[in-house]
């Protein structure tokens, strides 16, 4: 009755995400009295997988088959429920992200389990199994108890605290039989920035809005954002407006962000742009106008011109 | 073309979320409920898609009777008929099951829904549905094209997007830039009235029981610097909020 964490591989190593979600599945193993196993599916050097037992794992299901360096939904499933099988798991954790829902979601299927997503913190296990999740897109959380025997939880950014221990994990190779129908979607081509730091991955974000009045303005955006080693991300009107990638809007109706620094430039902080952010740890609000919804959300306020504001902060950040 | 929508009837997105009978009931007083705004792209390009290739385009719903009113919209919006199953949508697994027996007794090509929902966000119900019909499920794909029996995609990722390829059926969460928002018109709204929308009872047990609803704590006040010291904001990040 192990648990297993679904682990996604980017660029060799584990994301981080994923080692959050390590660390959580190691704090239910060690609540249930069991241990962690993990699965990384793709190509990473053994000692990259070994970091996992750093996070609570104690051992490393590595799957590398030629077929699996890309992000596959059905042949991931299919190795995940593979891997719930061959470990005897009562309990999968994964991440939340485009691969890692989609995923959650399939398996959950293949083993008839409860899966509930957005979990913001570990379970309480003292009568049932337990969980919270947030819904209605940050505004509330909701206690629900999972009835069936497999169990798979997709958590949120910052769902528990991590604590390194300096172990490390032993890695297996893992090579379940592998269906043709699972490859009958072909991915026929990638567009992805690659120099930018994950937008859902990030602890600091800085986000601007409709106050930057274009995209010739976004240097200063991008000034601080890499002054702070962080994301840069945008209102619903500004990606609308093609001054920035689709993939950047955060709120309602885009990415739900929960760093721990969220940074908002000239955004009015309409309620289905804080639906995105209002998990955030700590929220920065500059705007020119005082009046502003987005102050009654903030921890932090500057009412000023961010034409002003932000190159001042810049150098700040830089003389640290 | 013989497409399927699932939609749900969520809070106005500007609701304000509160709950009742010592916190076990979401409180329906004075909210407004609409599609939900990714269901809506779904629909949108179901319509489109059946007005350029021909076939029928079925609304499905898994809700109580007061998701109606979401429903006749989608009606009017150009759908040909609705099927409401009549309980509560307790848990993911739960609904995926109502969707995919419906699904089981007809051949549609295309089973479109929206990314997420936004009451319960899981992001999960495409995929559920998808594996218990053995047929691939895409989310969230934000480029829909028919060419004969093959649907070329775009999906977005993380910090990007990738084309895909797959033949139907196929079951996909949309989101924008799919199509444009459909909004009803007076045709529309007089025939809705008319068209067949069948309630058919659920199948099966929830996986889950909901024990209890939380809001989050209220934020403390909002600490000022002014303008003219902005700088000191970076010192108070590092050594107060302690995030830098
Ligand atoms: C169904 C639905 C879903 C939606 N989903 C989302 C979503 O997911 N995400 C989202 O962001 N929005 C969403 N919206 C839109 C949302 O309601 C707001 O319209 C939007 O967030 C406003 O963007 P903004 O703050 O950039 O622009 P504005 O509201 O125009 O605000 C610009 C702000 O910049 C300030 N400003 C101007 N110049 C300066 C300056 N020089 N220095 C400092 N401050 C300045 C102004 O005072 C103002 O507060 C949704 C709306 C609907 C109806
Ligand atoms: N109760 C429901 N009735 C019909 N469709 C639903 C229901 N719940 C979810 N869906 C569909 O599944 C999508 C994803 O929902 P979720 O997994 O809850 O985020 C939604 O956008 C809908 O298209």
């Amino acid at each position: 009755m192990s648990v297993i964490i679904f682990t996604e591989i980017d660029n060799g190593a584990l994301k981080k995400s994923s080692l959050e979600a390590v660390y959580y599945g190691a704090e239910v193993a060690k609540m249930k009295g069991t241990t962690a196993t993990v699965l990384a599916i793709g190509e990473a050097s053994e000692a990259e997988l070994a970091k996992a037992g750093n996070f609570g794992a104690t051992k490393v299901l590595h799957a590398n088959d030629a077929r699996l360096a890309t992000g596959n939904i059905q042949a991931y499933a299919d190795v995940l429920a593979s891997a719930v099988t061959q470990e005897n798991a009562e309990v999968v954790i994964l991440a939340k992200s485009s691969l890692g829902d989609a995923v959650a979601a399939r398996v959950a299927g293949k083993l008839k389990a409860a899966i509930v997503s957005n979990v913001t913190e570990l379970p309480d296990l003292s009568g049932g199994f337990k969980v919270t999740r947030s819904i209605y897109t940050g505004k509330a959380f909701a206690t629900v108890e999972m009835k069936s025997d497999k169990k798979i939880i997709a958590i949120k950014k910052n769902a528990v605290s991590v604590v390194e221990s300096g172990a490390s994990a032993g890695v297996e190779v893992f090579t379940p039989a592998l269906k043709d129908a699972d490859f009958a979607v072909k991915v026929t081509g990638t567009h992805k920035a690659s120099s930018t730091i994950s937008l859902p991955e990030a602890d600091i974000v800085v986000s601007a809005g409709r106050g930057l009045k274009g995209p010739e303005n976004w240097g200063i955006v991008e000034d601080l954002a890499n002054a702070l080693g962080a994301a840069t991300a945008c209102s619903k009107p500004v990606s609308d407006l093609d001054w920035r990638p689709h993939h950047e809007h955060v709120g309602q109706t885009g990415i739900k962000v929960s760093p721990n620094l969220y940074i908002a430039c000239g955004i009015s902080g309409a309620i289905q742009h804080l639906a995105g952010v209002n998990s955030s740890k700590v929220i920065v609000v500059i705007n020119k106008d005082p009046e502003a919804p987005f102050f009654k959300a903030a921890d932090y306020g500057i009412v000023g011109d961010v034409f002003d504001i932000l190159p001042r902060l810049t150098k700040a950040v830089k003389a640290l | 073309m013989k497409i399927l929508v699932c939609v749900t009837s969520v809070p106005d997105t500007t609701a304000k979320i509160s709950f009742t009978d010592g916190d076990t009931k979401f409180n329906k007083a004075g909210v407004t409920y609409i599609t939900g705004p990714y269901d809506d792209y779904a629909l949108s390009r179901a319509v489109e898609l059946k007005e350029k290739l021909g076939g029928t385009v079925t609304v499905l719903n898994v809700g109580e009777s007061d998701s109606e009113q979401v429903i006749r919209k989608c009606l009017a919006i150009g759908a040909d008929d609705a099927i409401r199953v009549n309980c509560e949508p307790k848990d993911s697994y739960f609904t995926a099951v109502q969707i995919a027996t419906i699904a089981a007794q007809e051949n549609y090509d295309l089973i479109l829904m929206g990314r997420e929902s936004i009451d319960f966000n899981s992001g999960v119900v495409h995929g559920l549905v998808g594996e218990m019909l053995g047929i691939p499920s895409l989310s969230p794909v934000m480029k829909l094209e028919i060419e004969g029996t093959t649907a070329k995609m775009t999906r977005e990722i993380e910090g990007g997007k990738e084309d895909i390829e797959a033949s139907l059926p196929l079951v996909l969460g949309c989101q924008e830039p799919i199509a444009e928002w459909k909004i009803p018109n007076m045709r529309g709204i007089m025939t809705a009235r008319t068209k067949p929308l069948r309630v058919v009872e659920p199948v099966g047990d929830d996986l889950t029981i909901t024990e209890k609803f939380t809001l989050p704590a209220p934020k403390g006040a909002c600490k000022m610097i002014p303008a003219e010291n902005a700088e000191e904001l970076i010192a108070l990040l590092k050594n107060e909020a302690k995030v830098l």
